[in-house]
């Protein structure tokens, strides 16, 4: 099940996305420092131990107190190197947190023990995802019970899946091959057979292998079906004239709430107010929608908010 | 002194002999023995589990243990090891035989509260193994939610009942600790004449009483999920997973400097003590304890960079844990220049210092790699860490514990052991620990996560090595067993000061009697005055 690298004994993963080199970039000069201070340390321990080893019992060293100079040198400098890593560490996690805008999404749901993904085309798959090349691709996942971590070492990125809650991560593959996908977050009994594999394939054919799979319906048209079969359409009618807002074109703008915050229209804010109505009220509206918690599964709440997102202002999408 | 007496010199060994003696003892002495004999109890059990688990590591598939055997396996020496050794080792042993005797004090401030510590303890800690071995647990060492609360089949509950029991006896010698260094130091005693040990084991004492009940406190919470359904992490019941983990991280960050700090005291003894110098820079190096304690509180979001929690709060815990780095690094420096120009032995303490210098260093300038965001992302969850917090936990913690118990051994028991035999197995352990964990490191970044029973084949190579590591480290704690318990019949008498050190514990005899001193010491100088002509007898 475990793709074969011919290299029994490498020292560095493969590096298949866009940020793996600047991650491993980071990692060598951090090991240059460890080797650079340890060897310092070990060499003057070593040299010290020689040179002033006790030659009689009677020895006496002069007592020396310390150096304020010296104790102003060493506080100073490895501070200065610590801010210059964090400085860059800080920067990379910003590129590896925030997804470019133009990524294609896939969903994720973690259970103990298997992954299950969902093309934005439909279709699904379990403990494998294939992706294109060169292609920014951003993960939505959550978890049906308790959390995991989605790994991909050759891609340099890992997010915990949170049940409750919605995560994410990104990635742009830059080399077709097979790649492990692994969870790093230990999650019971069969945790560590919890993986799989993420395929990047050249674009074309990865569309093939799209075209390949049985017509299975895309998310938003599952997710409008949804829609309509839980009677959300009765009360979020599109023209804005039911009981409860309208939904076109509200995903990524933000809102006021009856309390008078405002907050942003995101995946979780829309989960929440399917499996917890009340908790954040758009203002103007009553408080009448009732929980849909226990009804709608983790990979329908995914179909549904796919639909949502698809609904945009400019017309283009169905009401 | 001991020769032919009609009547041995009285101490605290041979004053009584009864069992009922030792088990009602008030003598922190004592106490420290009784500690030393649970907590070795405690510490072979988590090395045979440990032994256990790189055994079934050995092939990529599961041959000795399944996965369930195994996740109890390791978790059993996870919860073993930090709460039942390490979090006890220094300050319950040494702290205790060593805290007023280098004060210049009769006892702690209150003996019987520490006889109560280590009751709390044995039984918390004998408890938990119970529920362990009989039921066993698979949630780790970290009990994290929902996990522990609602989905775990294992013996949760009992489990946590032991760690909660244990952690009062950890703030009780806390208490202890702080009450008696504040108002019974010896005359002339003033706070900067301390000896380092006594200032790392009151910065450690400050964290077990503020950190412990954090702890006590989270793990019945999830008690109190689990058994009456009660929402609080299990988002299915209204709660926040990630919730549990601020408040678990808040106690086990510091934690870790429970471990440590009382380690780096032990170090500013015996580098002083076998380079006979006085410590370089001892304000640094007290002032350093403190800054760790202080500093340790305000890092625990960097265990949490990739579990969902803000962008933003991932920055400011990056940059905190940057700064706590800084007095670790003072501390180290100082003390390689402490043996600038000294009169350097290499006995088998120094030996130990050694190996605690260059395994915490490792140990430290890893832990930035993991303080730095990026780098977190990829190696998070992955032997990447197992290997870091080993070289604090046990190149750190556990060589300063060893490097310590050779170093007062000659004073708690009275006999010396073949320093041939010690050095040899400070080397031994040496090299078996590099063995073991550096493979570690690589495994770690090639992506291996953690707490895996069976892994794809491309790691085996590297396993196989830590394995073989293992079993030399193994070899190595096991001599120390032998020729220690060897010099407890056979070797030759210590004499008051065999090492020539400084230190009120060295001025009076081997085994001390029960009330340490004849009379109260006064104190006229600072610590470590090894040029000074005060010192000069020795056994």
């Amino acid at each position: 099940m475990w793709p074969q690298v011919p290299q029994a004994l490498r020292l560095i993963p493969e590096q298949a996305s866009t940020v793996a080199g600047q991650v491993d970039a980071l990692f060598l000069f951090l090991v240059a420092v460890t080797v650079f201070f340890s060897g310092l340390i070990f060499l003057l321990v070593l040299v010290f131990a020689i040179k002033y080893r006790r030659r009689s019992e009677a020895e006496r060293p002069k007592a020396i107190h310390g150096s304020l100079l010296l104790e102003a040198f060493w506080t100073v400098v490895p501070l200065g190197i610590g801010l210059v890593i964090f400085v860059w560490g800080a920067y990379l996690y910003f590129v590896i947190s925030r997804p470019p805008a133009a990524a294609m999404e896939v969903y994720v749901v973690g259970k103990q023990w298997m992954w299950k993904l969902q093309h934005p085309t439909g279709q699904r798959e379990i403990n494998e995802l294939h992706i294109p090349l060169h292609r920014p691709v951003k993960l939505t996942m959550t978890s049906e019970d308790v959390i995991h971590s989605f790994y991909v070492p050759a891609f340099r990125v890992k997010a915990d899946v949170v049940p409750g809650k919605y995560t994410s991560v990104w990635f742009e593959a830059t080399k077709a091959g097979e790649y492990h996908l692994f969870c790093s977050e230990y999650c019971g009994t069969s945790h560590a057979v919890m993986g799989g594999r993420i395929v990047a394939m050249e674009p074309a054919e990865y569309e093939r292998w799209l075209a390949g799979g049985v017509g299975e319906e895309s998310l938003p048209a599952a997710g409008e079906k949804l829609f309509g079969r839980l009677g959300c359409n009765t009360c979020h009618r599109s023209d804005g004239s039911g009981r409860g807002p309208s939904l076109v074109g509200k995903f990524g703008r933000t809102e006021k709430l009856t309390s008078g915050e405002t907050i942003a229209v995101d995946e979780s804010y829309l989960r929440e107010s399917i499996l917890n109505p009340q908790a954040k009220i758009v203002a103007g509206y009553p408080p009448i929608m009732p929980t849909f918690k226990g009804l709608v599964t983790e990979d329908q709440l995914v179909q549904i908010l796919a639909y949502l997102k698809s609904l945009k202002t400019d017309g283009q999408a169905k009401p | 002194m001991t020769d032919a007496a009609p009547e041995p010199r009285k101490h605290y060994l041979n004053c009584e002999y009864s069992v009922r003696s030792w088990l009602l003892t008030t003598d922190h002495k004592r106490i420290a023995l009784l500690y030393l004999v649970s907590i070795s109890a405690f510490f072979m059990l988590g090395g045979i589990l440990a032994g256990l688990l790189r055994l079934e590591l050995l092939t990529p598939q599961a041959d000795l243990v399944q996965a369930e055997t195994y996740n109890k396996l390791f978790t059993m020496h996870g919860i073993t090891m930090i709460f039942f050794f390490l979090i006890p080792s220094i300050p319950a042993v040494l702290g205790n035989f060593l805290v007023p005797m280098m004060i210049g004090a009769r006892d702690l401030a209150f003996p019987k509260i520490n006889l109560l510590s280590w009751y709390v303890y044995t039984l918390g800690a004998g408890f938990t193994v119970v529920a362990m071995v009989t039921g066993g647990v698979d949630t780790g060492w970290t009990f994290y939610t929902p996990y522990s609360s609602t989905y775990a089949n294992t013996n949760v509950i009992l489990t946590a009942l032991g760690v909660f029991i244990t952690g009062f006896s950890s703030i009780l010698t806390g208490l202890n600790f702080v009450v008696t260094i504040h108002k019974m130091r010896a005359p002339g005693l003033t706070w900067f004449r301390l000896p380092l040990f006594i200032w790392a084991h009151y910065a450690t004492s400050l964290i077990m009483i503020l950190g412990t009940p954090v702890i006590a406190i989270t793990i019945l919470l999830v008690a109190l999920e689990r058994g009456l359904g009660i929402g609080i992490f299990d988002p299915n019941l209204g709660g926040d997973p990630v919730l549990f983990q601020h408040l678990f991280w808040f106690y086990s960050h510091p934690a870790v400097y429970i471990m440590i700090l009382p380690s780096m005291g032990v170090m500013s003894e015996l580098v002083a003590c076998f380079s006979r110098k006085r410590i370089f820079g001892y304000n640094f190096v007290a002032g350093s304890s403190m800054a760790i304690a202080i500093l340790g509180f305000l890092v625990w979001g960097h265990h949490m960079f990739v579990s969902s929690q803000s962008m933003y709060a991932g920055i400011i815990f990056s940059l905190l844990s940057f700064l706590v780095a800084v007095p670790s690094a003072v501390k180290v420096f100082n003390w390689t220049a402490t043996m600038y120009k000294g009169s350097i032995a290499l006995r088998t303490p120094m030996l130990y210092a050694f190996g605690f210098v260059g395994l915490f260093t490792i140990g430290g300038l890893t832990g930035l790699f993991l303080a730095t965001l990026a780098t977190d992302v990829h190696v998070h969850g992955t032997y990447f860490v197992v290997a870091h917090f080993h070289y604090i936990m046990v190149g750190g913690a556990i060589m300063g514990y060893m490097g310590g118990l050779h170093f007062w051994w000659p004073k708690m028991t009275g006999r010396l052991y073949s320093d041939a035999w010690g050095r040899v197995a400070a080397v031994i352990l040496f090299v078996g620990f590099n063995l073991t964990f550096l493979p570690q490191f690589v495994l770690g970044f090639l992506g291996m996560p953690r707490r895996y029973h069976v892994y794809p084949p491309e790691f085996q190579m590297l396993n196989v090595l830590s394995t073989a590591g293992a079993t030399i480290l193994g070899l190595g704690y096991l001599i120390p067993v032998l020729y220690l318990l060897w010099s407890l019949f056979k070797g030759q008498p210590a004499g008051d000061n065999p090492w020539g050190a400084t230190g009120l514990e060295w001025q009076t005899p081997s085994p001390p009697p029960t009330f340490n001193f004849d009379k109260t010491p006064v104190v006229t100088e600072e610590a470590y005055a090894y040029d000074s002509s005060s010192e000069g007898h020795r056994g």
